[in-house]
């Protein structure tokens, strides 16, 4: 089954080919309107999949909540790297 | 390079931007806003129902006049929750422990309805710095003392929530330190250290909520007098 041929900019970046992705990276949209877009549009996209569902569960936010915790170690890894084995804490 | 405790209240900074603002906004990305069709998910249906039930709550003894500060009290309220108790968990930063941002929500917020108060009925609002029935003699020092405490109130609300988070997170620290070093010498004040570790982390989730619900409700007190 051939897949219609759709222009490389609009692709997901999924099904975006290795070679192509130069010319993806160059077509889109890193103008602030467009990266908030591209924000929104992940975020709508997490909301509709795991929240917005009928019988939501705890797997929605703990997913949220894990990226967080582990987004804020990556940013306080460099305070927290002297913590390792010190003798006074 | 300061070892000292409170290294983990240091306002964060990855590459000279400061983090306080991304934690401030995370409360902002964990509540949906409703839908408009009929039965929303669950997560919204649980939020509408908690702040529609805080709000019944809060703005029962105020007045038809002041019930316009319900969004305000609403929103204040569910921020300072969320931000209480994403600080509990592992790694992240609580942007309520700063006494700036808590002075921040504090003062405004006090002067406003102060401000509020005397321009309404200023009469009655410098009335309530003179409780009813006190003996002639002790007028002057009463009144002073009341003004006293009508001005020390900001302080009191901004100082009150950063002490409770910041001993909370100090004392956390403090007993998992000695519990980790405790562990292979002495196991049984170890296993002592981790009993009190638990309670004092169901203490901390408690107080987290607490403090937020203190803080709007001393606020909307201060409402009721002067709305």
């Amino acid at each position: 089954m051939a897949d219609r041929p759709v222009p490389v900019v609009e692709k997901r970046l999924m099904d975006v080919k290795l070679g192509e992705l130069g010319t993806w990276m160059g077509g889109r949209d890193f103008t602030p309107n467009g990266l908030l877009s591209s924000v929104r549009r992940g975020y709508e996209r997490y909301y509709n999949k795991y929240i917005n569902v009928k019988k939501g569960g705890i797997g929605g936010l703990a997913m949220l909540l894990a990226g967080y915790i582990t987004l804020s170690y990556v940013w306080e890894y460099n305070h927290i790297k002297h913590d390792r084995w010190r003798k006074y804490h | 390079m300061t070892m000292n405790l409170f290294n983990q209240f240091l306002s964060p900074t990855f590459l000279g931007l400061p983090l306080i603002a991304i934690a401030l906004m995370a409360p902002c990305l964990l509540y949906p806003s409703p839908a408009p069709w009929w039965q929303s998910n669950r997560w919204t249906t649980l939020q509408n129902w908690f702040i529609g039930s805080f709000i019944k709550q809060i703005l029962s003894p105020i007045n038809t006049k002041g019930h316009s500060w319900a969004l305000l009290l609403a929103t204040l309220m569910v921020f300072l929750i969320t931000l209480n108790t994403l600080g509990l968990l592992p790694y992240t930063f609580t942007p309520t422990t700063q006494l700036s941002l808590n002075m921040a929500f504090a003062v405004p917020l006090w002067l406003a309805t102060v401000i509020m108060g005397f321009r309404n009925s200023p009469t009655h609002a410098l009335g309530h710095l003179l409780p009813e029935g006190t003996p002639t003699p002790l007028v002057p020092i009463l009144i002073i003392i009341e003004s006293i405490s009508l001005l020390i109130r900001p302080l009191a609300l901004g100082v009150r929530l950063t002490a409770n988070l910041t001993a909370g997170h100090l004392l956390i620290q403090l007993v998992s330190s000695a519990a980790f070093s405790l562990l292979l010498s002495q196991t049984t004040a170890a296993s002592l250290a981790v009993g009190l570790l638990l309670l004092l982390t169901i203490l901390e989730v408690a107080v987290a909520m607490i403090q937020a619900y203190v803080f709007v409700l001393l606020l909307s007190l201060y409402l009721q007098e002067n709305v």
